[in-house]
């Protein structure tokens, strides 16, 4: 029988690796991608707890974030695709334009 | 035997995140996230949720990032020399910063709690599709329901976002009909 905390440590590591993701690269896509690591250690995490406590609502919840992460994906890659249009480049450092 | 593929799930699934946010191609990162995609599926099977195992499996591996990778082919990305943030190692220090702590603080919990309705023999008798959908449209119908415009906004605002302009919207401001 696996522990709970067992699943629990497996998600905080994908989510400290997703974090790292998001600070470290340039890249706007794979900013994108990281985002969904962390919200696959969250959903680790929800379905995990769901099956521990006996309870069907974190995999009700986890349902939910995955149509959400949909959404993120799709708005996401359409800015990518605009801002691609008029610079040339998915470098999040050039996207400053709303910097005051 | 669950031990073992608990094992060997989740150490594939970290090693993918890793892969995901070190390699150098992005074609290669988005390979990377689908096979940690595809593992994490498999740590829900382990944890009796076949129908988020089945959900996770067609929405993610099969449309986001199916999207993921076709925006990266359709835009056709020259790889950055310099492909890390320029204070990328302060950065790396307080994520690592960050993720310890939040490890240290996970693993000291007690994870107590009031057991719910729904334990392990009642949904393996009746299939975890039932139970989920039961659920779902009893006691989360209004989450669902506000998802789903969530959702058909999500789609207009991606439509009207990634609409090519054309000469004619440039001198008729108002629209062509």
């Amino acid at each position: 029988m696996v522990p709970l905390s067992a699943y629990v440590a497996v998600s905080a590591v994908l989510f400290a690796t997703g974090l790292i993701g998001v600070l470290i690269r340039r890249n706007f896509i794979i900013v994108l991608m990281a985002v969904e690591i962390m919200l696959n250690a969250a959903n680790i995490n929800l379905v995990a707890f769901s099956h521990y406590l006996e309870s069907m609502a974190g995999q009700i919840i986890a349902l939910f974030v995955i149509a959400i992460a949909a959404g993120e994906a799709a708005v996401g890659l359409a800015i990518i695709i605009v801002v691609f249009r008029g610079k040339l480049s998915t470098n999040v450092d050039e996207m400053n334009l709303l910097k005051w | 035997m669950v031990p073992f593929f608990f094992a060997y799930f989740s150490l594939v699934s970290i090693a993918a995140g890793i892969l995901t946010v070190a390699l150098r191609n992005p074609v290669h990162c988005g390979l990377a996230l689908l096979t940690l995609l595809l593992h994490v599926a498999g740590l829900f099977v382990l944890l009796n949720a076949e129908f988020l195992f089945a959900v996770q499996i067609i929405v993610y591996a099969g449309a986001i990032l199916v999207l993921y990778l076709f925006v990266l082919m359709l835009l056709n990305l020259k790889t950055d020399e310099r492909y890390l943030h320029t204070r990328y190692a302060l950065l790396l220090f307080a994520a690592l910063g960050i993720g310890g702590e939040l490890f240290l603080l996970v693993l000291r919990s007690p994870f107590g709690g009031a057991k719910g309705d729904a334990p392990a023999e009642a949904v393996l008798k009746e299939g975890a599709s039932y139970a989920v959908g039961i659920k779902m449209f009893s006691d989360y119908l209004l989450p669902f329901e506000i998802v789903g415009v969530f959702l058909l906004g999500a789609i207009i605002g991606a439509i009207v976002l990634a609409k090519t302009p054309t000469a004619a919207d440039a001198e008729h401001p108002q629209g062509r009909g």
